[in-house]
């Protein structure tokens, strides 16, 4: 499928449709329900420097549209990820890229450094916008000194190609963007969940263990297209964009919109072949409009 | 192995206010299913509900490939697949969880609410083993029960409710057979039930295994939302559980 066939940085993807971090376990948990390899990239669970419990249940509630996740970078670790997980994918014939989490500039240049020597693993997503952790997390990517200052230290160790996930909890995510780019990053994926809050108010309690947390599914859609948009008029590395992607429609809006490749998330919960579903039907809009590739129509609007 | 199929719907029956039971006919053969396991029901295509419920599998006819399902009508999801008519389609994730292991020669079953529903199928199976099961019931009144008959098929059948409209009146950690001596107890209702009968049997030296309800999104272990805090840590109930031995429960 040469129309799909796409490039960010030094990297190749055999089509712009990849899974978000924490939606599809790492690849595994798919396995049963489609080759998981014919996506364009699989973007495994956030992997920080120790293990991490995540956060005390409840974790999740259903809002109209979307879904509220307190999860809080459970993991096993980067140490068991290397010397256990990576075993069990690094044979994917595709992209399979970790997204590094931390609290501290330490921590994610400690995870980075490690993950930069699994030879099957070609990317990282440096997330730094988590809003589930107390420390790090989302408060190096709400400010762009400190996302600047993170993402120049982790592109002093990490050679190959490095994503910087981005958060929509900011006033312009486009400022954000930039800095991250000055820091050396090859590109950028956007949006990150956006912080919500959901009442029970018959009991008058938070539905969830932190109170906020972070809102996904199709409800945030309007909201990553825009910041995805007004990201492509002021940078110039690639965008991955993602937020309530449901179908190929949604993906090729994000294309229009500027993206040059696109992260499904939460639909990988509602529909497990999803990920496939949104190439085959990319291919078939293609197709439709007689477009010969699909960065034919990138950044349209 | 996990699937993902439509399903057609075979019989819809309401039980009573607020319970309903979907038969479920599979357009291939059924893999094999364990009691105690469950499915992720999608609710529509069209619905606004976004998620997938899961609901635990009632009854399995292999003969006629039916899966069999007591749903409770308690949000938006569950209201809305309840207008779900006969011929109609309906897609399902299954079979998923690590359901119950059947052992033990005097075991007890004890379900409260819309959990009882897995505990038939745990039923028909000690029933096939030659061991008749005792099975409590609980519920608030006579309202909130449904027939027995296909418990009374297969075990022998004890009911609490809780204005002691039928059974006996109380808890069932206070009707009469809880208090026999069993090998194993098994339980699906409601989180301070389980947590009741769990306390109870272990410092009466019984295996207990409870059946939890976490608020579920994947049902398949990718997005560690419906953890249970266990003495190994945060274990997912949808892979893991969602039966758990009530020892390693921290509830």
């Amino acid at each position: 499928m040469e129309k799909l066939k796409i490039q960010l940085g030094n990297l190749e993807f055999q089509n712009p449709v990849m899974t978000a971090s924490g939606t599809f376990g790492f690849g595994l948990e798919y396995e049963d329900f489609f080759d998981v390899q014919k996506l364009g990239a699989i973007i495994v669970k956030g992997t920080t420097g120790e293990k991490r419990e995540g956060n005390p249940a409840p974790r999740m509630c259903e809002t109209p549209m979307g879904m509220i996740n307190a999860v809080g970078l459970q993991n096993k670790g980067v140490d068991y990820f290397c010397q256990h997980t990576y075993h069990e994918i690094k044979h994917y014939k595709t992209n399979v890229i970790v997204n590094v989490s931390g609290s501290t500039i330490e921590e994610y240049i400690k995870v980075a450094e490690k993950i930069n020597e699994l030879e099957h693993i070609p990317a990282i997503e440096l997330n730094i916008s988590c809003p589930n952790v107390k420390k790090g997390g989302m408060g190096f990517g709400t400010d762009p000194k400190m996302a600047a200052e993170v993402v120049e230290a982790v592109r002093k160790i990490y050679k190959k190609h490095l994503i910087v996930k981005l958060s929509p909890n900011v006033t312009s995510i486009a400022e954000i963007a930039k800095a991250v780019e000055g820091a050396g990053a090859d590109s950028v994926s956007m949006i990150n969940t956006v912080l919500g809050m959901a009442i029970d108010a018959e009991k008058r309690k938070p539905l969830l263990s932190t109170i906020t947390a972070g809102l996904s599914g199709p409800a945030i859609k309007p909201i990553g297209l825009r910041c995805v948009y007004q990201t492509s008029k002021a940078v110039k590395i690639p965008i991955i964009g993602l937020g309530g992607i449901t179908n190929a429609t949604d993906a090729i809006e994000y294309i229009l919109a500027g993206a040059s490749a696109i992260q499904i998330g939460t639909q990988n919960f509602v529909n497990p072949r999803i990920g496939l579903e949104v190439v085959e039907g990319m291919k078939e809009y293609l197709d439709r409009h007689n477009l010969s590739h699909i960065w034919d129509i990138k950044g349209v609007i | 192995m996990k699937h993902c199929d439509n399903f057609i719907v075979s019989e819809k029956k309401f039980l009573n206010q607020s319970f309903y039971k979907l038969k479920l006919k599979a357009t291939k053969p059924l893999p094999e299913i364990k009691a105690g396991q469950f499915v992720e029901v999608q609710v529509n295509s069209d619905s606004k509900v976004l998620l997938r419920r899961p609901i635990s599998i009632n009854d399995v006819d292999y003969q006629t490939n039916e899966l069999s399902l007591i749903i409770q009508t308690v949000g938006q999801g569950t209201k809305e697949l309840a207008k779900i008519s006969i011929g109609e389609e309906v897609n399902l994730v299954y079979p998923l969880g690590n359901g119950f292991e059947v052992k033990g020669e005097s075991v007890l079953l004890i379900g409260g609410g819309v959990g009882i529903a897995p505990l038939l199928y745990l039923a028909k199976q000690f029933n096939a083993k030659g061991v008749k099961a005792d099975v409590l019931l609980g519920f608030r009144s006579q309202e909130q029960m449904i027939s027995l008959d296909e418990f009374e098929k297969c075990a022998n059948v004890y009911v609490s409710t809780q204005d002691g409209s039928v059974g006996e009146k109380g808890l069932v950690t206070e009707n009469s057979i809880f208090s026999k001596s069993h090998d194993i107890i098994y339980t699906c209702g409601p989180t301070p039930m389980m947590k009741a009968i769990s306390e109870n049997a272990l410092k009466n030296n019984i295996e207990c295994y409870a059946s939890l309800e976490n608020k579920m999104a994947c049902g398949i272990g990718a997005c560690l939302c419906c953890v249970q805090n266990t003495t190994e840590g945060h274990k997912c109930t949808c892979t893991e559980g969602p039966v758990f031995n009530a020892k390693d429960i921290i509830w």
